[in-house]
Order: C-alpha cells, then sequence, then structure tokens
C-alpha cells in the first residue's frame, strides 16, 4: 500500500526503531529562540555535553524583544538576561544568532523560510508550537518542550511516537476578501481545539494548490490551534519557486537532486488516512473568534453566540465563561463589537504578503480615532522589503504605528501589551485569556480584517470598506 | 529524573476545561533562565481570586491536580510543566491533554493520568463533599483511586508504555539516546548532500 507525504518523511528520518520503544527520528534543522532555550543548555552544560550538530542549528531573538527604540539595550531587565543568556550560550556552544540588530533577525518561524533554510522533505523542531508553520514546505515540523531541545542539542535527534494522519480535503475557491486565515479559523471551528489531536494533518485540494506559500504558511501556523501534532502540505512548483535561489537552498547538480527527491514526496494515490474532513472554500466567510480559544469563532455576519447554542456540557461551560472574559452579551451583532487595538504581525500573518494586502486595503484610508493600530514585521527583512515597496509610508499615512520585527504583541512578553479590558483585534493564533497582556480581549482575525476593523473601529470585513 | 511509583496526596478539583498553557503560566512568568522559581506564576490569573481552589484551605499542599478535558494545549513551554511542579504537584489526572504539555510531563517526571471524563467528574464531586481527600495514582498498576466504602471512586488511567518505563525507572532520555550514538552515526553518513546547513 502506499505512503502518505508524512508516512514518507517520518519513515526517512528514522534512526533507529525498536519494539515498544518511540521511534528515534533525525532532525535536520534545529531553530532557537531565548525563551526555551536557557534551560537545555544549562542542562548540556551540567552534564558536560557538547551540541552535537550546531550546522544544523540556527538562533534568533523573538519573543522579548521591544519593536521601538530599537538603538537602546532593553528596558525590562528579566528580559535582556534571557536575551543575554541565549547570546552567551551560543557563543560558548558555537551555534549560529541572529540577534537584535541583525538583518537576518527576525521571528523564528519567518527567518527559517526566508533563508531557504526550511525545505521539503525535512524534518524541523523548535522549542514552540508554532513550528508547523514549516509544514508548507512538505518538511515534518513540529514543536517541542525544552528537555526535548536539550536531547535535540545533545543527539540530533528526538524520540517520537508515530501519530495517526488525517487529510483535511479543501474543495472549491476561496471568494474575494476571504483569505488563507478565514480558511484555517472556520476550520478550528468547525473541529475544535481538540479535533487533531493525536494527528499530522495534510492539508490539500484545488484551494490548498491554489494558496501563496505565505498562506500556506498561516494555514500550518495554526494546525496547533486545534491540536495537531503538526500540518504540512505537498511541495509543488511554487514551493520550488520560493525556494529557488535562497541563500540557504541547493544550487546546480544539488538542486536537480533534491527537487527529483521532493516530488517523490507527495502522497501515493493508494495512501490511506486515519481520517478526513473535508472543507469547501467557497463557502468560508470573513471569520473572527468571540472566545477565549482559537475554536471560539464565527462568520463575522453572525452574533455573538449565547452559552445555550451549544449542546456539549464543557463546551457550554467555556463559552459562558469566554463571554464574561471577552465582555460580550450573546445575541450582539459580531460587526457591533468595538475595538480598541488592532495589531497586524505574528508568525501567522506577519510576511511581505500580509503587509502588501493589508497596505492596499488602508492606502487613503485612515485608522478610525479610537482605534490604534500596529503594524510588526515578522522580520528585519520583511521590515525593511516593505520599506523599499513604500508600505510603511502607507501604513504611516493611515495612522497606524509602524514597528521593529518581533513576536510582539502576539504573546506580551515585550512591552507590546493590551491593557486589562483593551479590546483588540490581532492576526496572530491565540485568543486565550491574557494572551497579549493581563486582562485583554483578543479578537482573531485576517489582515484584511484587521485592516477594516482598524478603519471603522468596530469588527468589520474589507467589504464594509466599500461604503467609507 | 525523580522515580514515581506511586503517589498519594491531597487533590485540588480544577473544574475547567481547555486550561492552556498561558492560564498554567502566563508569559510574563517565562522570562527565568532556570528551572525552578515558577510556581509564582502557576495559574497567575486565577491565584488572585480567593475563590480559586488552590486558595482553599483544605486544598493547601495538594499534590495531585484533577482537571478538565484539554489540560495544557497551547504553547510547548516546559515552563508549565515546571510551574506545576515546583508548586508541589506530582501529577495531573484529566480527561486528555495537550500532546506538547503530556511528553513534556513525561520528561520533566510530572504524571499525566488520562482517564475517562466520568472519573474526573466522580473525583471532583468527592472531593467537593469531601475536600482534602487523598488520591493515589499508582504508575504500576495504572490505577487511580481516592475515597474509601461507597464514595470510592477507582480506575485505570492511561498512559504509553514508554513514558510509563521512564517514569517507573526515573530515567534521562539524552543518555538513553546516546547509547545508541552508533546509529546516529550510520544514519549520518546515509544524509543526501543537498540537505541545507546553518555553518
Ligand atoms: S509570533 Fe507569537 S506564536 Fe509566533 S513564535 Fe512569536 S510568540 Fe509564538
Amino acid at each position: 500500500m502506499g505512503r502518505t507525504l508524512a508516512e514518507k518523511v517520518w519513515d526517512e528520518h528514522v534512526v533507529r526503531r525498536a519494539d515498544g520503544e518511540p521511534d528515534l527520528l533525525y532532525i535536520d534543522l534545529h531553530l532557537i529562540h531565548e525563551v526555551t532555550s536557557p534551560q537545555a543548555f544549562d542542562g548540556l552544560r551540567l552534564s558536560g555535553r557538547p551540541v552535537r550538530r550546531a550546522d544544523l542549528t540556527i538562533a534568533t531573538e523573538d519573543h522579548n524583544i521591544p519593536t521601538t527604540d530599537l538603538d537602546k539595550p532593553i528596558a525590562d531587565l528579566v528580559s535582556r538576561t534571557q536575551v543575554e543568556t541565549l547570546r552567551r550560550n551560543c557563543e560558548e556552544f558555537g551555534v549560529r544568532l541572529h540577534p537584535m540588530g541583525d538583518i537576518d533577525q527576525g521571528i523564528v518561524h519567518i527567518i527559517g523560510p526566508q533563508l531557504g533554510l526550511t525545505q521539503p522533505g525535512m524534518t524541523v523542531v523548535c522549542g514552540d508550537s508554532h513550528t508547523s508553520t514549516h509544514g508548507a514546505f512538505g518538511a515534518l515540523a513540529f514543536g517541542i518542550g525544552t528537555s526535548e531541545v536539550e536531547h535535540v542539542l545533545a543527539t540530533q535527534t528526538v524520540p517520537q511516537t508515530k501519530p495517526k494522519t488525517m487529510v483535511v480535503t479543501v474543495v472549491g475557491d476561496l471568494r474575494d476578501g476571504t483569505s488563507a486565515k478565514d480558511l484555517v479559523l472556520t476550520l478550528i471551528a468547525q473541529e475544535t481545539t481538540g479535533g487533531g489531536q493525536g494527528y499530522i494533518v495534510e492539508y490539500r485540494g484545488d484551494a490548498i494548490s491554489a494558496l501563496s506559500m505565505e498562506a500556506r504558511m498561516t494555514i500550518c501556523n495554526m494546525s496547533i490551534e486545534w491540536g495537531a501534532k503538526a500540518g504540512l502540505i505537498a511541495p509543488d512548483e511554487k514551493t520550488f519557486d520560493f525556494l529557488h535561489g535562497r541563500e540557504h537552498a541547493p544550487r546546480g547538480v544539488d538542486w536537480d537532486a533534491a527537487v527529483e527527491h521532493w516530488r517523490s514526496l507527495a502522497t501515493d494515490d493508494d495512501a490511506a488516512f486515519d481520517k478526513e474532513v473535508v472543507l469547501d472554500a467557497a463557502a468560508v466567510e470573513p471569520f473572527v473568534t468571540w472566545g477565549t480559544n482559537p475554536g471560539q469563532g464565527a462568520p463575522l455576519s453572525a452574533d455573538v453566540p449565547s452559552p445555550e447554542d451549544f449542546a456539549e456540557p464543557n463546551q457550554r461551560v467555556a463559552a459562558q465563561r469566554a463571554l464574561e472574559y471577552m465582555g460580550l452579551t450573546a445575541g450582539t451583532p459580531l460587526r457591533d463589537i468595538a475595538v480598541d487595538t488592532v495589531f497586524l504581525g505574528s508568525c501567522t500573518n506577519g510576511r511581505i504578503e500580509d503587509l502588501r494586502t493589508a497596505a492596499a486595503l488602508i492606502e487613503g484610508r485612515r485608522v478610525a480615532g479610537s482605534t490604534r493600530m500596529l503594524v510588526v514585521p515578522g522580520s528585519v527583512r520583511v521590515r525593511l522589503q516593505a520599506e523599499q515597496e513604500g508600505l510603511d509610508v502607507i501604513f504611516k499615512q493611515a495612522g497606524a504605528e509602524w514597528r521593529g520585527a518581533g513576536c510582539s504583541m502576539c504573546l506580551g512578553m515585550n512591552p507590546d501589551q493590551l491593557a486589562p479590558g483593551e479590546r483588540c483585534a490581532s492576526t496572530s493564533n491565540r485568543n486565550f485569556e491574557g494572551r497579549q497582556g493581563k486582562g485583554g480581549r483578543t479578537h482573531l482575525v485576517s489582515p484584511e480584517v484587521a485592516v477594516a476593523t482598524g478603519v471603522l473601529g468596530h469588527l468589520a470585513a474589507p467589504s464594509d470598506l466599500a461604503t467609507v | 529524573m525523580e522515580k514515581f511509583t506511586t503517589h498519594t496526596g491531597v487533590a485540588a478539583p480544577l473544574r475547567r476545561s481547555n486550561v492552556d498553557t498561558d492560564q498554567i503560566i502566563p508569559a510574563e512568568y517565562l522570562k527565568r533562565v532556570t528551572r525552578s522559581g515558577f510556581e509564582d506564576g502557576l495559574f497567575a490569573a486565577w491565584r488572585g481570586d480567593p475563590d480559586f481552589v488552590l486558595n482553599h484551605p483544605a486544598f493547601a499542599g495538594a499534590s495531585v491536580l484533577v482537571a478538565g478535558p484539554d489540560f495544557g494545549t497551547g504553547s510547548s513551554r516546559e515552563h508549565a510543566v515546571w510551574a506545576l511542579q515546583n508548586y508541589g504537584f506530582r501529577a495531573v489526572v484529566a480527561p486528555r491533554f495537550g500532546d506538547i504539555f503530556r511528553g513534556n510531563s513525561g520528561k520533566s517526571g510530572l504524571l499525566t493520568a488520562q482517564v475517562e471524563e466520568k472519573t474526573v467528574i466522580a473525583i471532583w464531586d468527592l472531593l467537593d463533599t469531601a475536600p482534602g481527600t487523598e488520591v493515589t495514582l499508582d504508575l504500576l498498576e495504572r490505577t487511580v483511586s481516592a475515597g474509601v466504602g461507597l464514595a470510592q471512586v477507582r480506575d485505570s488511567f492511561d498512559i504509553d508504555d514508554y513514558t510509563r518505563w521512564r517514569l517507573l525507572e526515573g530515567l534521562d532520555d539524552v543518555a538513553i539516546t546516546l547509547s545508541h550514538a552508533d546509529d546516529i552515526d550510520t544514519y549520518e553518513a546515509t544524509r543526501p548532500s543537498y540537505k541545507p546547513a546553518t555553518l
């Protein structure tokens, strides 16, 4: 019987297989950032172990770093210590680091693809759950914890039990004004936050093939939000075009050999998945979350649901609690919800294409007086590219703040945080209680919805802008 | 890693589902560079509420947490596991766990016992009627039990064989893998030349 893409990549990386044990998988690329690595390096030091393959490891600073006053030292002392610890560790263990101020610095999941380090058929890990982003290239990419970071540093392998496989087939075409973000939010609302648990998910179908690499990364990025171990998409011409000529992409005969191999990774026609989900892209509408987990979402045309709408008791209780936290009343049209802040950025939607889309929509318009809008490029190179294209000017003329690169308000470890009760439309991936700052209220949206919301001051779809 | 065979301790009922790792420990508490000292961040957003379960005197010193489905979803932060351990928890009982959280727990020596939802509800009810009741987790037998007589709750829990073995032996993963260094060397010799390097 044939094999799926995920199974092929998995099988190619098995270093050791034994009964009753998880497979030992070889790791092609290990990404590191300042938050989840200090205790791992400490572990190495304590046991006197070196980094086995520093040449397959790369580090950057993203979670803690400020997006303003980039020329000054980090004001928060504890953040600064964490960043400085990473610098010392990378120096001591010989790991390549892109620190603040470096042209290749940025969110870890943005810089891997940007440098051409993320390639089809690879295994990619990082002490970060959104490592699933790299699956857009047909890589098997998943988040690991700090003990596993130490394990990969010491052995370049990680023991893993093989998950089941699922395919999400997305038929039809996305309509104007909807994007990959709406698609994945719709999927998560349908399948709930636990729906993908125990599975590696392959996304395929016409709607997926039609997506750009950036949009595919948005989809794979959010795989973890419905519990999947990893999400991936078979590499195709778009994947190869994206990679060709990038700094770390193979060249010459190596390129040809690589592409030939990458083509062979596609799921075989007779391969079987453990589960299949079908979604119609044409039915997807601009989508927002109203609750405190990414599965609590609805089309923008809907009203805030009532806990009674949910049959399952846990969901009912969770909805009740979410409405309280979010300060929302059941039955309110989602479009009537006024928003204080708009955050455009993160590893979900902080790539150049996201900024281009947003800039095209906001050009000639202004952010509503009652609203502030932060635009945070995902990496320094994204920022420079945007500035070269004049996007920064468009954002600034619209009254938005143009910032330096990093995770920023996606999780509020740096100074970009919501105040208690502050309501935000955010292009990031998590609307958990307090995620963007203690007491902050998050609505997850696409870049298009973010712009429309910023301009109108309340949750809105791009089509609502036509009337402005 | 400390060995885990059986543990008996006061259990705290956390009557919530979908407790994500941002709730277990918010990002602002993740800045330490050690493995200790995270107890202050545990459930930080809820601890200020006098009605929060861990503020109830009957649950002071709780070492077993009994939670609703989808405990530990979200981010990969192992700090969530350390925060629970630093606070004094040895085990979490729930109907379903976030994958990465569960993996991290196994590596740090925190037992995650997966049981049916009705068992969790039965333990919650027992703890409501008799706060301070101890719960026993027996990893050898894979059983969870609490209470006595008619009110007794007893069930088996799920944990994969490999994690169970490592917890029972208190084994360090890295040492186990390094004992297979030959396999890694052999594998490395077969990697294609087009695979990228960072240096
Ligand atoms: S942007 Fe947000 S989700 Fe992405 S790596 Fe940074 S903190 Fe994590």
